[in-house]
């Protein structure tokens, strides 16, 4: 395993997150890329920490923590998102009967 | 160092086919299901990169939390069964990904990385792996940024709640 097989997977599952973001219909499906999104990039922090010197390194042994901070942040964030983003869809759900995004062009009724 | 490339290929191969499953799947219950092995499957690269304590809060919050709350959605959804159809964009979107994959491995692939020296990996190991360090950091270097976090899951929470709260019953 080496740093740039670590890169390289976390891309390839950015890339289908992405696409699965981009051309789905389903707005949960939607969602479900997004936190395949958020993931490969968190593996993306976690990897250049554990394997790529911060310059810090020499003085502060801790500064090869950030990535993983990071992460912990990125984790936080997106449980706030889904929290209100599944409300938002439940929202939309009430009103309009569907969660087909080409439908729900807008929000009110 | 066998065992460790040995689970890595694998846990990359699970992890790719259960995305690609999540995203082309037309049954929308199997891609949640899915979606909890590929969280499954980056816990495990987080135990391989000696982020343990990463590793288990990906379990819990992610595999425990995000996917209940997910499979929640989809089962007080409809058209469950069909519900994963592609739009329109399907082309256009196809080639947006491919080609930014491209640019990342080739980026990924070129860059000169400067890995940390072999006399530190040792010690950056044993820091890594051990979650006291983590704590120190998130109450010392990163307390605002702590608080921050607190009062915005705080706010989505109740903005949860404002949005799904029934309207008041109008009068007759």
């Amino acid at each position: 395993m080496t740093l740039q097989a670590m890169l390289i997977v976390a891309a390839i599952l950015f890339c289908i997150g992405l696409y699965g973001a981009l051309a789905r219909r389903n707005v949960i499906a939607v969602f479900m890329s997004i936190e395949i999104m958020f993931n490969s990039v968190n593996l993306t922090l976690v990897a250049l920490g554990r394997y790529v010197a911060p310059h810090a390194l020499a003085a502060d042994i801790e500064s090869a923590l950030t990535g993983q901070v990071f992460a912990v942040f990125i984790i936080a964030v997106a449980a706030a998102e889904v929290a209100l983003g599944l409300g938002i869809v439940f929202a939309l759900y009430r009103n309009t009967e569907s969660v087909d995004l080409t439908e729900a062009a807008q929000m009110r009724r | 160092m066998l065992l460790v490339d040995i689970t890595f290929w694998g846990l990359s191969v699970v992890a790719i086919g259960a995305a690609l499953g999540v995203v082309l799947v037309r049954d929308l219950f199997r891609a949640a299901l899915l979606l909890v092995v590929v969280f499954l499957a980056v816990a495990g690269f987080f135990v391989l990169l000696s982020a343990q304590f990463l590793a288990v809060v990906q379990v819990l919050i992610y595999a425990g939390a995000i996917a209940i709350l997910l499979v929640f959605a989809v089962m007080l959804t409809k058209d469950v069964p069909h519900g994963n159809l592609p739009n329109r964009l399907q082309v256009p979107a196809a080639m947006v990904a491919a080609l930014l994959l491209a640019v990342l491995v080739a980026v990924a692939a070129a860059t000169q990385w400067q890995p940390v020296p072999l006399a530190q990996q040792e010690q950056v190991a044993v820091v890594q792996t051990g979650s006291a360090g983590l704590a120190n950091l998130l109450v010392s270097d990163y307390a605002l940024a702590f608080e921050a976090v607190s009062v915005l899951l705080l706010g989505a929470a109740i903005g949860a709640l404002a949005l799904l709260r029934g309207r008041p019953e109008q009068a007759p």
